[in-house]
């Protein structure tokens, strides 16, 4: 059975008020084309759940996330992401938890295996435990007694990721130098809600043209929508379709530092549909 | 004043080196140039066992210069991989801090009130995890009492005394080795495991160190100079940053005046 749908109809399923995870990495292989109709949409109030970059940006700046939960936020070669450091600097996200990365991979790997925490060092005595007074440790409960922070599980309401290719059923494929950790996302939604962009979107037989079945780690029970989006993650990172788009990217951040420059830029580019989005992408001189 | 003997970012870059000597076959993970210099530089000289990453996803052998794109992939270590390395203990990174405290504890995540920071910075990113499970280095470019502060605002990355409240795993494998800046290389070898001068760069006093640093820094009696290259160092730096990004990082102090 085909899953083939629409960013816009994808969002349209959500509703104010969930936990959308976002997969990808810093300013890489970010599902952006899905975070754009996001903004198109009414759907606000959410819980968003990242090892974020422009993604988080965007989203803080059209004032969409209640709760923001991140290890870092980052636009990789502009270290800091300025619409993120101006919501945090003015307070707007009225909710944080900020984790170690490796704690936030744990609690989606809890949350992926329906277990209530899983145990780890990471964040212990650090500034971590003082910001998130609710985290919790236990004690192991053999020899050697030991206390540990116990990572609460992540579940999540809905999430997007970005693939190189798919088949039309879910199935899909990266092939770039790292999945960073979308199979986790997506094992981690309840089923509905877990949509899966990619590049392309090819018949099932021709998902091993250009890469190994070592590049099969998402597979279609993990799926429930497939988006075919071309360019879909510009301007973070889908290699080895495409690098990062850097002149792009210091013109987001550019504008995203001045209010009129940044009134331009949506003006210019976030205001009408993906393919104008695209169109002034190719449009730029 | 004669003329230097070694530049400032070459003497800079064999401090980071030599934070590696001893690693072993482990990964020496640098981020930003001058850490991934010293670490590739004490692989290509002293440490040949340890490992190296391109930054991205792979482990690289042979010597690549910073930058280098002909590389022969060693290893894959995604994220993912990374996690896990570091977590079982088999890596020694060396990071950059925007505030250290006198027992090590580091701040990358943001200055101010963490609720309402006055800056935001990048967050915890891996500190919290890095800094309990393995060996942890500092690169600060510039020492100044802004970085080298009486109190973090945020734990990012654990000292000394916060380790020492938690288990005695902990306290075995938390470790600090070094904290090099464009003045000088700190480490935590003090009975009571505060930051204390190990040497100081040509050209600059302990007197000096201490100047720029927010809080009371250990100074043994007797302060060594950092060395500089030999010139079969200094040829593998070349290669290695065929660009001079270091001297960018690192530049030369200005001439004191006449």
């Amino acid at each position: 059975m085909s899953k083939l749908t629409t960013e816009d109809q994808a969002v349209a399923t959500l509703e104010s008020g969930m936990t959308l995870g976002i997969g990808g990495w810093g300013s890489r292989r970010k599902p952006m084309s899905l975070v754009r109709a996001l903004l198109r949409s009414d759907v606000t109030d959410l819980t968003v759940v990242t090892y974020g970059g422009p993604e988080v940006g965007l989203l803080a700046a059209a004032g969409k996330i209640r709760k923001l939960v991140y290890g870092f936020v980052t636009l990789d070669s502009i270290p800091l992401e300025p619409h993120f450091r101006a919501a945090r600097q003015g307070g707007t996200i009225p909710e944080l938890v900020e984790y170690d990365e490796g704690m936030l991979q744990w609690g989606l790997y809890a949350g992926s295996l329906r277990l209530p925490f899983l145990p780890t060092r990471a964040g212990l005595g650090s500034g971590v435990m003082d910001v998130n007074p609710d985290l919790k440790t236990v004690a192991s409960p053999y020899a050697d007694g030991e206390e540990l922070l116990a990572v609460p599980a992540i579940r999540l309401d809905a999430c997007f990721v970005h693939m190189n290719r798919a088949d039309a059923r879910g199935n899909a494929q990266f092939l770039g130098p790292d999945i960073y950790f979308d199979d986790l996302w997506l094992n981690a939604t309840d089923v509905g809600h877990r949509f899966v962009s990619c590049e392309k979107v090819v018949p099932t037989e021709n998902l091993l043209d250009e890469g190994t079945f070592h590049t099969l780690r998402i597979n279609r029970s993990m799926v429930d929508g497939v988006i075919e989006a071309p360019r879909g993650a510009h301007f973070t990172s889908c290699e080895p379709d495409y690098d990062r788009d850097e002149s792009f990217q210091t013109e987001y951040a550019t504008a995203a530092r001045d209010p009129e420059e940044w009134a331009a830029f949506v003006a210019t580019y976030l205001s009408g549909s993906e393919a104008d989005y695209q169109e002034a992408v190719d449009g730029r001189s | 004043m004669a003329a230097a003997e070694h530049r400032l970012a070459d003497v800079v870059a064999i401090a980071c080196a030599e934070a590696f000597r001893g690693d072993g076959e482990i990964f020496g993970s640098g981020m930003g140039t001058l850490p991934m210099l010293g670490a590739r530089t004490a692989r290509a000289t002293f440490e040949p066992d340890l490992m190296v990453s391109d930054g991205m996803a792979f482990y690289v052998d042979g010597d690549l210069p910073i930058g280098g794109t002909d590389k022969v992939i060693e290893g894959w270590i995604p994220f993912r991989s990374v996690f896990d390395t570091l977590w079982g203990g088999r890596r020694h990174v060396m990071m950059g801090a925007s505030q250290i405290d006198r027992h090590g504890n580091t701040n990358i995540s943001n200055i101010g009130d963490w609720k309402q920071p006055k800056v935001q910075l990048l967050g915890v990113r891996g500190g919290p995890g890095n800094t309990i499970n393995h060996a942890v280095s500092y690169f600060i470019p510039r020492h100044t009492s802004r970085v080298f502060v009486e109190a973090v605002d945020m734990a990012s990355g654990i000292g000394y005394d916060r380790a020492g409240e938690l288990s005695e795993w902990v306290q075995e494998n938390h470790r600090i080795p070094r904290v090099i800046t464009n003045l000088a290389v700190m480490d935590f070898e003090t009975p009571d495991r505060r930051m204390r001068i190990h040497s100081v760069h040509p050209g600059v006093t302990p007197d000096d160190v201490v100047a720029n640093t927010g809080f009371d820094l250990v100074v043994p009696d007797d302060v060594p100079l950092s060395r500089g290259p030999t010139a079969e160092e200094l040829a593998i730096l070349d290669h290695l940053d065929p660009k001079g990004l270091r001297f960018r990082e690192v530049p030369d102090p200005e001439p004191a005046s006449a």
